[in-house]
């Protein structure tokens, strides 16, 4: 198959997919040059919502990039606000309370439950699954109207400070939380015996796309992604930072390193980020929400600066040079979808345009996170 | 450990500079200074300890050196002015007249102000253990040039674009160096401080 889509005597031609495409979910264009049915080349075209995030940072305070971490995976912003937080905290040597990580831990793992679950519905939508969709948006609506009542917003959280967040959770909050894992705990079976045993989602799914552990490594490839592909790897688990190590959850691992195994991941990390959010609402210590000794104005030292957090999609790094004033020098955004993608090119040589399709949706792409 | 194995590595290229750095403090384990024709040879040690790329960047330094040389005229004068301050107190408490203060010297170290640099950032990590190494390198900014290594990281290919892109930084042996994220006839590179947009 791909010895024949490969063969340069062929006659080939150039298909342009996107960047208006719902397979592409947002403005990202994929260059593919085609041999009938098969790709010879891919080359994904960047750029078309890029906004210079890292030149914003560079000119306003540090508090006010904070605003900038919403959009950049709106799906799973709060992940982005925790890492931004906790590399000025760990650069500005700011001690956040146990209460307020708690609730960032809370906040986060919920985000990325609905980061998931959206996933899984527009996922299952490319591949021709109109059902799901409707399934997985009712229950992440849940959790944005919780996320809402706290954070103030739906998609685009602003919700962290240095030193702690914004707003305490009540307990109307917490009975709400606990009650959504409760509720799709007793889901999820559902969603298993609708969707994944499904025959025709495995014959779309089994053996495309396949990526080992050395590509990966090669890549730079993070989060459920590498997950699928036999890694043993979650910046929560392997770098513990916040208050993670108090928690007792599993890194779900799949060896296979297909488009399957990386559904299988997500899948399982929904019921290991509900066994989190479990723990933190009956462990939740009293206390404030936001360190004392806070100064109104943030000047880490001079020097650089590194933190990196599990995002939904892998890990996030801010990279932060400070020469000492109230404005970073350099604010650097390691986004993980931006190294994922950028295997499409080896993946994608010799497959059909269907299962580049299925393989892309399974690397769970966010193009404002990749084009910042 | 890997953190041994990994300096013990990188050590004997026989790098410019090569700290082990508090991680709770930095975020980072090992911080490496290499010269550019270096950073393959870095690239290619991190490789084969198994480190994934994690990214790369620049920092534009401009006014690094002007504000260096500042700091020193500044320190001495500071250091003038003190000595010329023991001098009065000195002659006051001896009864004799007050000399005049020293003019103020010419700012003669103008020609030896070194050009502004540009350094390159390198970040690995590890998928098995937790260890993060950093490799730095500085080119001069009015010709910022040095190896690929997206030979060694296939990962490098788009970080190095966007570097070229962000900082106008070329990677020798590129295989296509054309705009990453800004737009194809992009001629602007926004992440050096002297652009205005």
């Amino acid at each position: 198959m791909s010895e024949m889509a490969c063969d340069k005597h062929k006659e080939t031609f150039v298909l342009n997919m996107g960047p208006q495409h719902p397979a592409t979910h947002g403005v990202l264009r994929v260059k593919l040059v085609m041999d009938g049915e098969y790709i010879v080349e891919a080359e994904p075209v960047l750029g078309y919502i890029h906004r210079m995030h890292e030149k914003m940072g560079e000119n306003r305070t540090w508090a006010q990039f904070m605003p900038n971490m919403g959009r950049l995976d709106y799906l799973g912003a709060l992940s982005y606000n925790h890492g931004y937080a906790a590399a000025v905290e760990r650069a500005a040597g700011i001690a956040v309370p146990e209460r307020a990580e708690y609730i960032r831990v809370m906040t986060v793992e919920l985000n990325r439950i609905s980061s998931h679950l959206l996933w899984m519905g527009a996922y299952l939508l490319d591949l021709g699954g109109f059902t799901p969709l409707l399934y997985a948006f009712d229950d992440r609506e849940k959790i944005l109207d919780m996320l809402e009542r706290v954070t103030g917003s739906r998609l685009t959280y602003c919700y962290f400070r240095f030193g702690g967040l914004y707003n305490d959770v009540d307990d109307q909050f917490l009975a709400e939380a606990k009650g959504f894992v409760a509720r799709l705990r007793s889901r999820l079976p559902m969603y298993h015996t609708l969707v994944t045993k499904n025959v025709i989602l495995m014959q779309r799914l089994k053996g495309i796309g396949v990526i080992d552990a050395d590509m990966c490594r090669r890549y730079g490839v993070t989060g459920p992604v590498a997950r699928g592909s036999g890694l043993n790897y979650d910046v929560r688990k392997n770098e513990p930072y916040s208050v993670y190590p108090q928690f007792d959850f599993d890194v779900p691992v799949y060896t296979e390193g297909d488009s399957m195994a990386r559904y299988m991941v997500r899948m399982d990390e929904i019921e290991q980020s509900l066994r989190i959010v479990e723990q933190a609402i009956d462990g939740l210590p009293d206390g404030p929400v936001m360190a004392e000794k806070v100064p109104k104005i943030v000047k880490p030292p001079k020097g650089d600066y590194y933190h990196a957090v599990e995002a939904a999609r892998g890990s996030f790094g801010v990279r932060l040079v400070s020469n000492g004033t109230n404005t970073p020098y350099r604010m650097k955004l390691r986004s993980p979808t931006y190294s994922n993608l950028s295997l499409l090119a080896e993946v994608a040589k010799g497959v059909t345009v269907a299962d580049a399709v299925a393989f892309m949706g399974s690397l769970d792409l966010v193009i404002p996170e990749i084009d910042r | 450990m890997l953190r041994d194995r990994i300096k013990t590595a990188l050590a004997a290229l026989s790098p410019l500079e090569i700290t082990e750095t508090d991680h709770a403090k930095k975020g980072y384990d090992l911080d490496v200074q290499v010269s550019p024709d270096q950073v393959p040879a870095a690239a290619e040690a991190i490789r084969q300890e198994e480190f994934f790329i994690e990214a790369v960047t620049g920092v534009d330094w401009f006014g690094e050196q002007a504000a260096i040389v500042a700091e020193a005229a500044k320190v001495k004068a500071a250091a003038a002015k003190k000595a010329a301050a023991a001098a009065a107190a000195a002659a006051e408490a001896g009864g004799e007249a007050v000399p005049p203060a020293p003019a103020p010297e010419a700012p003669a170290e103008e020609a030896e102000l070194l050009p502004d640099v540009m350094e390159v950032v390198y970040d690995f990590s590890h998928y098995q253990e937790n260890c993060r190494v950093v490799v730095r390198t500085r080119v001069p900014r009015d010709n910022p040039e040095l190896p690929t290594i997206s030979s060694i990281f296939q990962g490098a290919n788009w970080h190095e674009r966007e570097t070229h892109d962000f900082f106008g930084i070329r990677f020798l042996g590129h295989p296509d160096l054309t705009p990453l994220l800004l737009p194809e006839d992009a001629d602007f590179h926004p992440l050096l401080k002297d652009f205005k947009a």
